[in-house]
């Protein structure tokens, strides 16, 4: 276990030293002073629109972050040729993966937390409340959809050919699964077979990453979600991370090191 | 050879200079142009008016709390509730069973995904109201022409947060944006009736108003038919509020010709004249 966390940290040594997360936090900080300096009929308690357009930023960079992170982790090693010493160690195939994604995950979970504590200044700052509950429901829920993504974004480094091809298919898929997951089965329903009948399967197989993103409840202050949901929402995550991590260390089992 | 690009140099700036001070004044008249009012106009085109609606949808989005249906939902019904609100229009069972957009789960996943998004009609309330007024002043920036974005948010700003000289002021960049628009002129004739009863304004404005919609007859568009509609009818409540039961018959029956529901106008038409026939004195061949 320890070589993991080994591992682990050299990740998350790699992410700040970085640039990616400054210049992420940097323009979602301008941008969402931009928008919160708007005037509307002079109207200083308007604040949801602020809230939502700083939500929107923080899950696409925390997006950005983990999947660039994560894209080149293997594909990195394998062109610098330090996987070889690596496993030399002896670490084995199955610890890299987990050290990888470990690695990943607790890096953008520590950008999650910048971010959301930025968000949460900026709110009550405006709202002169602040609904801390919500806030760390929301968090954790996107850290949990995070995992998912990372997981099958090591999966992917394994099998597609370079990092750019990884985080674009992951972007379309995610943008992909957030947008259509959830109306499936309502679209299957006007289709006749045999679409009908895979859209339904499709509507059951994918991860449903859309129940991860709760930023309506945090920008109306619609309450919590009730804590057995969050509970078994993280059961699902947990499930589908350990799907495809099992598939990536499967895969890097079976693959070549060399380039 | 230094001194040709000297030249070249200071040739092209002279150029750049000119053709500054030539476009600058051509660039005031395009923003001028067609009402497009701003940059935003000259860089989006028509576009603009797409991401105006879309905008306004977003208020109606806000005011319902998220809880709005997607492209793949059916929702029975088109008008947008923020509009039907404006109007004063109240929400009955019926309303409230076709906001029920959706409907009983259709399976585990669908049961268990609603824990996490707004499944819950509601409307903002308490002052909260104002949380759409972005994207209204978004929407009247990108379409000045998109005129429930005016009269929604007038009425918002003055029934609601009680922000008459704003709202006033929304629907005065309405007009100067539409002239003569009846539907602006009607709302601004409430904003004097209904919050500083001054009503010689309101009646001046409601008249400017009708006298704004021109060829009046049945077979004209139902928005139109609804603007007249709101504008007689109110004449008529004021003339008959002032006592002025003749005239006020008068514009029900002006408002009846075109009505959606002329029935509930001769109810209206019956009671007045009542009042009318009491009022007349009895004369002696009446009496023997």
């Amino acid at each position: 276990m320890n070589k993991v966390f080994a591992l682990a940290g050299v990740v998350i040594k790699e992410l700040y030293r970085r640039k990616d997360f400054y210049v992420l936090f940097v323009l979602t900080a301008l941008l969402t002073f931009a928008a919160g300096a708007m005037n509307f009929f002079h109207d200083d308690k308007i604040v949801r629109y602020v809230k939502d357009i700083c939500l929107m930023l923080i899950w696409v960079s925390s997006l950005v972050v983990a999947v660039v992170t994560t894209a080149r982790q293997i594909p990195a090693e394998k062109e610098a040729r330090t996987i070889f010493p690596l496993l030399a160690k002896p670490v084995s195939r199955g610890q890299v993966v987990a050290g990888k994604f470990l690695g990943c995950w607790l890096a953008t979970g520590l950008a999650l937390l910048v971010f959301y504590f930025f968000f949460a200044i900026i709110a009550a700052s405006r709202e002169h409340s602040l609904h801390l509950l919500i806030y760390i429901q929301a968090a954790w829920m996107q850290w949990m959809l995070l995992a998912i993504v990372i997981a099958f974004v090591l999966l992917g480094s394994i099998h597609f050919a370079a990092p750019s091809s990884t985080s674009t298919i992951t972007f379309v898929i995610v943008a992909g699964i957030m947008l259509l997951a959830g109306h499936l089965k309502t679209i299957a329903l006007s289709q006749p077979e045999p679409m009908q009948g895979l859209l339904t399967f499709l509507y059951f197989a994918l991860p449903h990453l859309e129940w991860f993103y709760l930023s309506d409840f945090v920008v109306y202050n619609f309450g919590v979600v009730p804590w057995m949901k969050i509970i078994l929402a993280t059961l699902y995550a947990a499930a589908w991370t350990t799907l495809f991590l099992v598939l990536a260390w499967s895969g890097f089992r079976r693959k070549g090191l060399t380039t | 050879m230094k001194a040709a690009v000297s030249i070249l140099v200071a040739g092209l700036l002279t150029v750049a200079f000119t053709l500054a001070l030539k476009l600058d004044s051509s660039a005031d008249e395009w923003s001028r142009r067609d009402n497009a009012g701003n940059f935003l106009g000259l860089m989006f085109g028509d576009g603009r008016k797409l991401m105006a609606s879309q905008f306004f949808t977003m208020a109606d989005v806000y005011f319902h709390s998220g809880y709005y249906p997607s492209v793949f939902d059916q929702k029975r019904g088109g008008e947008k509730e923020i509009i039907s609100a404006s109007h004063g229009k109240k929400e009955d069972e019926e309303d409230e069973k076709n906001e029920d957009f959706l409907g009983k789960p259709k399976d585990w996943v669908d049961a268990f995904g609603r824990n996490f998004k707004i499944a819950e009609h509601t409307h903002l309330e308490h002052g909260d109201e104002r949380e759409i007024l972005p994207w209204l002043r978004l929407a009247a920036n990108l379409d000045p022409q998109k005129i429930e974005t005016y009269t929604v948010g007038a009425f918002f700003l003055r029934e609601h947060l009680h922000r008459v000289d704003q709202a006033e002021a929304f629907l005065r960049e309405g007009l100067r944006n539409n002239p003569g628009n009846p539907e602006l002129l009607f709302e601004l004739g409430r904003l004097y009736k209904e919050t500083s009863n001054d009503v010689d304004h309101a009646r001046n404005v409601w008249l400017l108003a009708k006298s704004k919609i021109h060829d009046v007859k049945r077979d004209m568009e139902s928005a139109d038919r609804v603007v007249f509609e709101e504008i007689t009818v109110n004449l008529a409540r004021l003339e008959a509020d002032a006592g002025n039961y003749s005239r006020a018959i008068g514009y029900f029956q002006e408002a009846q010709a075109i009505s959606f529901n002329p029935g509930a106008l001769q109810e209206q038409i019956d009671a007045l004249q009542k009042k009318l026939n009491a009022l007349i004195p009895l004369t002696p061949q009446k009496l023997f």
